[in-house]
C-alpha cells in the first residue's frame, strides 16, 4: 500500500512540554516532529517515561504543550482554547486508553452510543461493535465482558463516530496475547475499512510489525523512523 | 414618695421615653393629674401586659404605673382599704380549698374570685410559651440530627472506601481485622471528636444567642443559659455513632476481602437491565440520563434518604411560612370579619346602658353598641374554668358572637353560648347545663343551659344575652362599655373628648389592635422564620453539597473519560448535578407532603387557651418553599460544579481508578 501520496491528516512541529513541579523541571517532550498521514497506521515505541503518552494526549487535544503547534487538516488548532479543543476531540478524534474507562452503569450498546449520540455523522452502535466482534455481545454491562471485550467496547466507542484519528496508548497493556491479538484485529481492520489514521503505543516490539510506520522514542524525542516495507496481521504474531 | 410621684413599668417607659424627671397627665377618678416619674421597674406579674380587653401586650398604649399607697387612696378615697391581694401558701396546703374560703371571706367586700398563680396572666402566658419550646424542641432537633446523622454516615463511608487499597496491604502486611477496625475507629475517633468539639462550642453560642433574644423580648432582669450535659452526650453520641457506623460498615466491606483483592480497584457495581429499561420509554433517554438513572435505581436507600433530607428542607420551610399565612388568616378573621367597630369603650364602673345616648351623640361618632362584661366562674361536673361571660344585645352587629366558618351568630335568649376551646376544657356539648357562679355584685349562682359552642381563634370566650345577663346579674340594665363606629376624620377631636370623659378604663383602636399586633407578631415570627429558613438552608445545603461531592469522587473517572470523548463542561455538568436535581424534584412533593403534617403538627402543638393559630396553607407558600430550596440546591451545585473545570483528565486515565 503506498500512502506517501495521501494528504497529512496531522502535522505537529517543534513540540515541547515542560512539567513544572516546584523548582524541579521535567523535559516530557524536547522538540518533536510529527506528520500523520492520512489512513496511515503509526506505532510509537519507546522506553518508559521517553514521552509516547505525552505526545499522544498533545496529539488528541487533551493536553497542550508547552510550546509547538499542531496542526489539523491544514488549520492549527488553538492549544490554549478548551472548547475548540472539546470540539475536536468530539468531532474528530478516537481515544483506547490501557484501561477501558467504560461506564459501568451502561450496557455494551449504550457505552457507544454515549458517542453517536453527540457525533455528527455517526454508525448505528451495533454496526460498531459488530465491527469489533461483539454483535452478540451488545446487552452486557462492562461488567459482565472479559478484558479483551470489554477493550474492543472501548475501541467501538471510539471508533463509533467515525473519526479522523485513533489514538490508542497501550491498548493491549492489559491482556494477554491471544486478547490482545483479537484487540489489534479490530484495530486494523477499522484501519483500513473506514481509513481511519491511527496511532499506537505499545511497549511491545513485536505489536510494531503490523504499523505502516514505527516511531522510536526516547527522551523526549523521537530518535529514529523505520518504515515497515509490509505490513503484518496480528495473527501472524507471537508475543 | 411623694403624692405625685410614680414608678412606670419600663416598657411602657421605654415606648414614651420617659426618663426619671418627666412629668405626664392622667386622669384618676376623673381628675386630672399631674405625674412625676422618679424610676421605671419591671414585675412579675406584669411580664405579659395586656389591657383590660386587648389580646397582646401594647407598650405604648398600655402600662402600669406604682404611686405611694396613700396617694393613690386618697386619690381614689379609698383610705385603709385593698383591692388585690397575692398569698403564698404552706407547701402542704390545699390550694382549692384556700379559694373557696377566701372567695366566701371577701366576696362581701366585692372580691370577684381568687385564682391560683398557673391561672395569673403572665404566668400562665409565659408557661404556655415555655410549653411551645418544649414541643419545638423536640421535633426541630430530631429532624436535624437525624439528616446530620445520614450525612456523616454517607460521608465517612465515602472517606474509607477511599482507603480501600490501604486496607488491603495493611491485611497484606499481616495486620488482624480488629486492629484494622481499631486503627480507622481511631482515625474516625479524632475527626468525630473535632466536629463535636466545634458543635458544641457553636451550639452553646447559638442557645447563649436564643436567650438573649428570650430575656430582650420579655424583658427578664436575668435569664441564664444553663444547658445540661444530656443535649451535648445525646447530640454528640448519636452523630460519633452515625459516623462511626457508616466507616466500620466501609471498613467491614473491606477486611472481608482477601487482601489480594482489595488492593485491586473495587470491581465496578454490578448494573442490571430492570424492567423499567426495557420498556418503550427507556428508549426514549439518552445516554446521559440514562446513567443518572441507573445511579439512582443501583443504590435507592441512599438516593431516598438524600430526597427525604432535601424534602425535610422543604418541609421545615413549607411550616415556618405557613405562619405567616395563618397569622394573616388569624387577623383577617379576628379584626377584619367578627368585628366591625372602630373603638372599644371600657368602663371603669358600670354604667346605667342610658349612656350610650351621650357617646352616641360625641363628634364624629356613627353608631354605638353597648356590651356587658361579668366575670365568672363556669363549673361542670368537677371541672372549673374561670372565665368572663360577655353579654351582647339582641341584634349585634359591631361586634357580634363570631364563628370561624360560619360567621355571625345570633345570641339565642336564655343560655350561653360556648367557645370550642372552653367547652372542651369543660366537656360540655351543645344541650348540658352548666353551673355558672358571677363573680361580681350580688355574685349569684345560677344553672344555665349552653345553648350552642362556637369557634374562635382567640381565647376561650362565653356569650350570653345582655338582656338576659343582667337580668341574673340583678344590678338592673347597665352596660360595661361600648362598640363604636367612628368617622374617621373625627377621630383626633373624639379621642380628645374620650379622655376628658369620665368613668373610661380604656378606649381600644381596633386599627391600634391590629398594629399591635403585627408588631409582637412580626417581631416573633421574623425570628422564628429566619430561624427556621437557615435551619433548613442547612439541611437543604448539607445534603446537596455532600451528595454531589460523593458523587464526584465515585465518578471523576467517568467524568473525564466522558470529556476524553467529547462531552462539554455543561454536559459532564448534567450528568454529576442531575442526580441531585432530581432528587431535589422527588423531594419537593414529598417535601410538601411531609410539610403539611409538619405544619398541622406545629398549629395543633401551638395550640393553647389564649390563641389557636388556623392550618392555613396557600398554594403559593410550597410555591415559594419549594423555590427557595431550589435556588439553595442550584447555588450549591454552582459552587460544587466548579471542581469539574479544575478534573484533570490525564491524571485519571492514567491510573487503574
Ligand atoms: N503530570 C505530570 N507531571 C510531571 N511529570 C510528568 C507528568 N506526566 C508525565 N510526566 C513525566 O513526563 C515524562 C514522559 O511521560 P509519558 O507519560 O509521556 O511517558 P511514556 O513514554 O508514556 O511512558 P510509559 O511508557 O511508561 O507510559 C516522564 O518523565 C514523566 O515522569
Ligand atoms: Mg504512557
Amino acid at each position: 500500500m503506498e500512502k506517501d501520496a495521501s494528504a497529512t491528516a496531522l502535522q505537529a512541529r517543534d513540540l515541547i512540554k515542560i512539567y513544572r513541579m516546584g523548582t524541579v523541571e521535567v523535559h516530557a517532550l524536547r522538540g518533536v516532529d510529527v506528520d500523520l498521514r492520512d489512513g496511515e497506521l503509526v506505532v510509537l515505541l519507546g522506553p518508559s517515561g521517553s514521552g509516547k503518552s505525552t505526545l499522544l494526549n498533545i496529539l488528541g487535544g487533551l493536553d497542550r504543550p508547552t510550546s509547538g503547534s499542531v496542526v489539523f487538516r491544514d488549520r492549527e488548532l488553538d492549544m490554549n482554547n478548551a472548547r475548540t479543543l472539546n470540539l475536536y476531540r468530539r468531532n474528530h478524534v478516537g481515544f483506547v486508553f490501557q484501561f477501558y474507562n467504560l461506564i459501568p452503569s451502561l450496557t455494551a450498546r449504550e457505552n457507544v452510543a454515549l458517542v453517536t449520540e453527540i457525533a455528527r455523522d455517526p454508525m448505528p452502535p451495533s454496526e460498531a461493535l459488530a465491527m469489533v466482534g461483539l454483535g452478540d455481545r451488545l446487552d452486557r454491562f462492562p461488567a459482565q465482558l472479559s478484558g479483551g471485550e470489554q477493550q474492543r467496547v472501548a475501541i467501538a466507542r471510539a471508533i463509533a463516530k467515525r473519526p479522523d484519528l485513533l489514538l490508542c496508548d497501550e491498548p493491549t497493556g492489559a491482556l494477554d496475547s491471544k486478547t490482545g491479538i483479537l484487540v489489534l484485529d479490530a484495530i486494523l481492520r477499522i484501519n483500513r475499512e473506514l481509513g481511519t489514521t491511527t496511532a499506537l503505543i505499545t511497549h511491545n516490539a513485536v505489536i510494531a510489525e503490523i504499523a505502516n510506520r514505527v516511531l522510536y522514542f526516547a527522551d523526549g524525542r523521537i530518535v529514529e523512523t523505520r518504515r515497515n516495507s509490509g505490513q503484518r496481521a496480528p495473527s501472524e504474531l507471537a508475543w | 414618695m411623694r403624692p405625685d410621684e410614680v414608678v412606670v413599668s419600663e416598657p411602657f417607659a421605654e415606648a414614651h421615653r420617659l426618663k426619671p424627671g418627666d412629668s405626664f397627665d392622667a386622669i384618676l377618678r376623673g381628675r386630672k393629674r399631674n405625674l412625676q416619674v422618679v424610676g421605671a421597674a419591671l414585675s412579675p406579674e406584669y411580664v405579659y401586659a395586656i389591657a383590660p380587653g386587648g389580646l397582646m401586650p401594647d407598650d405604648e398604649r398600655f402600662g402600669v404605673l406604682w404611686m405611694g399607697r396613700d396617694a393613690l387612696a386618697a386619690a381614689f378615697d379609698l383610705k385603709a382599704s385593698f383591692n388585690s391581694v397575692t398569698l403564698s401558701l404552706l407547701p402542704d396546703a390545699n390550694a382549692k380549698d384556700v379559694i373557696r374560703r377566701l372567695d366566701g371571706l371577701l366576696s362581701p367586700f366585692g372580691g370577684i374570685g381568687a385564682y391560683l398563680r398557673a391561672d395569673q396572666t403572665s404566668n400562665w402566658f409565659l408557661e404556655s410559651e415555655i410549653a411551645q419550646q418544649k414541643n419545638m424542641s423536640r421535633i426541630m432537633p430530631a429532624i436535624f440530627l437525624a439528616v446530620a446523622a445520614f450525612l456523616t454516615n454517607m460521608v465517612m463511608a465515602r472517606l474509607i472506601q477511599t482507603e480501600r487499597r490501604e486496607i488491603g496491604l495493611l491485611k497484606a502486611f499481616g495486620y488482624g481485622n480488629w486492629a484494622i477496625g481499631w486503627h480507622y475507629a481511631k482515625m474516625v475517633l479524632v475527626i468525630g471528636t473535632i466536629g463535636i468539639l466545634m458543635g458544641s462550642v457553636i451550639g452553646a453560642w447559638l442557645g447563649h444567642w436564643n436567650t438573649e433574644l428570650y430575656t430582650q423580648f420579655y424583658r427578664f432582669p436575668f435569664l441564664l443559659y444553663r444547658p445540661g450535659p444530656a443535649g451535648f452526650v445525646v447530640a454528640g453520641a448519636i452523630s460519633l455513632g452515625a459516623a462511626l457506623a457508616g466507616s466500620l460498615a466501609a471498613v467491614r466491606r473491606a477486611v472481608r476481602l482477601p487482601p489480594a483483592e482489595a488492593m485491586q480497584p473495587p470491581s465496578p457495581p454490578i448494573y442490571r437491565r430492570t424492567f423499567a429499561a426495557r420498556t418503550v420509554l427507556a428508549g426514549a433517554l439518552d445516554e446521559p440520563s440514562r446513567m443518572i438513572l441507573r445511579r439512582i435505581i443501583r443504590w435507592p436507600v441512599r438516593a431516598f434518604l438524600a430526597s427525604l433530607g432535601l424534602a425535610m428542607s422543604v418541609a421545615v420551610l413549607i411550616m415556618a411560612l405557613q405562619w405567616v399565612d395563618a397569622i394573616d388568616s388569624l387577623a383577617e378573621s379576628v379584626f377584619e370579619r367578627a368585628q366591625h367597630q372602630d373603638a372599644t369603650v371600657a368602663f371603669s364602673d358600670l354604667q346605667p346602658i342610658g349612656a350610650i345616648r351621650e357617646f352616641e351623640h360625641m363628634p364624629g361618632v356613627l353608631a354605638a353598641e353597648p356590651y356587658r362584661f361579668v366575670s365568672a366562674r363556669i363549673n361542670h361536673g368537677h371541672l372549673v374554668e374561670r372565665q368572663g361571660i360577655i353579654g351582647v344585645p339582641t341584634g349585634a352587629i359591631l361586634s357580634p358572637v363570631f364563628d370561624v366558618e360560619r360567621g355571625r351568630l345570633e345570641v339565642p335568649p336564655g343560655g350561653l353560648m360556648l367557645s370550642v376551646k372552653l367547652a372542651e376544657l369543660l366537656e360540655v356539648k351543645a344541650g348540658d347545663t352548666v353551673a355558672v357562679e358571677l363573680l361580681e355584685g350580688r355574685q349569684p349562682r345560677v344553672s344555665l343551659p349552653v345553648l350552642r359552642i362556637f369557634e374562635t381563634y382567640i381565647g376561650k370566650p362565653a356569650y350570653m344575652d345582655m338582656a338576659a345577663l343582667n337580668r341574673i346579674a340583678g344590678d338592673g340594665r347597665v352596660i360595661s362599655g361600648l362598640h363604636i363606629r367612628v368617622d374617621a376624620s373625627s377621630r383626633t377631636t373624639l379621642l380628645t373628648r374620650l379622655k376628658d370623659t369620665p368613668h373610661i378604663a380604656a378606649v381600644l383602636f381596633r386599627h391600634a389592635a391590629i398594629d399591635t399586633f403585627y408588631k409582637t407578631m412580626g417581631e416573633t415570627i421574623l425570628i422564628f422564620i429566619g430561624f427556621f429558613v437557615a435551619f433548613s438552608m442547612t439541611l437543604s445545603v448539607g445534603v446537596t453539597y455532600n451528595s454531589i461531592r460523593i458523587a464526584l469522587s465515585e465518578r471523576a473517572r467517568e467524568l473525564a473519560t466522558l470529556r476524553v470523548l467529547g462531552f462539554s463542561r455543561w454536559e459532564i455538568s448534567y450528568i454529576l448535578l442531575g442526580e441531585v436535581g432530581l432528587l431535589t424534584w422527588v423531594a419537593i412533593p414529598l417535601g410538601a407532603v411531609i410539610g403539611f403534617g409538619l405544619a398541622w403538627y406545629m398549629t395543633s402543638a401551638f395550640e393553647t387557651e389564649l390563641y389557636r393559630v388556623p392550618l392555613v396553607l396557600r398554594d403559593a407558600t410550597y410555591g415559594e418553599a419549594a423555590l427557595i430550596a431550589l435556588a439553595a440546591t442550584l447555588a450549591c451545585a454552582a459552587i460544587v460544579r466548579r471542581r469539574l473545570d479544575r478534573l484533570d483528565l490525564i491524571a485519571v486515565l492514567k491510573t487503574r481508578e
